[in-house]
């Protein structure tokens, strides 16, 4: 194999790791009642950590049905996004919880 | 309406009257005793409604309850067992426990559509009573920094707990 053909294929390998590598994590609290950030932008593959410090269950839920996170009390739940779109989303325990998502491609 | 309104009225006095009729703040450890009893008694009518209650709604508002007002009051033990506080038995939580034994009775008599409706206009009365008792009454009372916090916290989940209802009560119209 000559030299000029290793090369692309060195680039790909390395775009493919840092593609990957550009997935971000992207943290959402549930406190006292209240989702902070309300508005978050993620990229699809991107994960969304939600962490519930409240001694309370919440859900993060989609009004469109897309996911429906359990976040028990005290605990972290996680949801890699794999759709683009803006999604309006509320904890099913306590509906004044609202808060979106907006996810592109 | 009427009876819906007076019971609320009754419910609203029998909190902040009891209390103030005497003219002395409640102490810390009494109203964390009255913090959690309000507690029990909505536990208490939530499983009398998941036993009784028809509507999808209600059952889904009454696990609702269960589970925040249990949530709230193991804080609540957890708080009082921290803070090395025993709680207190007072004029305003024994009123609170035995009107709520006579509302238990008074719903254990219905059935189906009237018991959901009942169920629920006593959970829009109730909550607003207890928000009510803490805003004007129980937070403002409270001595100690760390109850105060719950007792806010529990506020907030109550006015939403009050809001959840009002919206099942519309619903069930």
């Amino acid at each position: 194999m000559k030299p000029g053909r290793i090369f692309p294929i060195i680039a790909a390998l390395m775009l493919g790791v840092s593609v990957s590598a550009q997935a971000a994590t992207i943290q959402i609290s549930m406190e006292n009642l209240e989702i902070m950030p309300a508005q978050v932008s993620a990229k699809v593959g991107d994960t969304i950590e939600w962490i519930n410090k409240d001694v309370l269950a919440h859900t993060a839920t989609a009004r469109n049905g897309d996911f429906d996170v359990m976040l028990p009390p005290k605990k972290t739940g996680t949801l890699v996004v794999t759709k683009a779109g803006t999604f309006e989303y509320y904890c099913r325990f306590h509906p004044n919880m609202k808060a979106s998502l907006t996810v592109s491609p | 309406m009427f009876i819906r309104l007076s019971a609320a009225i009754a419910a609203v006095s029998l909190l902040s009257g009891a209390a103030l009729a005497q003219g002395a703040k409640p102490t810390d450890p009494q109203i964390a005793h009255i913090a959690y009893t309000a507690g029990l008694i909505d536990i208490a009518a939530a499983k009398q409604a998941l036993a009784k209650a028809s509507n999808k709604d209600v059952k889904t508002f009454a696990q609702d309850m269960l589970r925040d007002h249990e949530a709230v009051n193991k804080q609540a033990l957890d708080l009082v067992k921290k803070l090395n506080v025993t709680p207190e038995d007072n004029d305003t939580s024994k009123t609170l426990s035995k009107n709520a034994v006579n509302k238990l009775a008074e719903l254990a008599k219905l059935n189906g559509a009237a018991f959901d409706k009942a169920y629920i206009a006593n959970e829009v009365a109730y909550h607003k009573a207890v928000d009510s008792a803490l805003e004007t009454t129980l937070i403002p009372s409270a001595n100690n920094a760390e109850l105060k916090s719950l007792l806010q916290t529990g506020l907030k989940i109550f006015q939403g707990h009050e809001q959840h209802a009002e919206h099942v009560a519309a619903e069930l119209k």
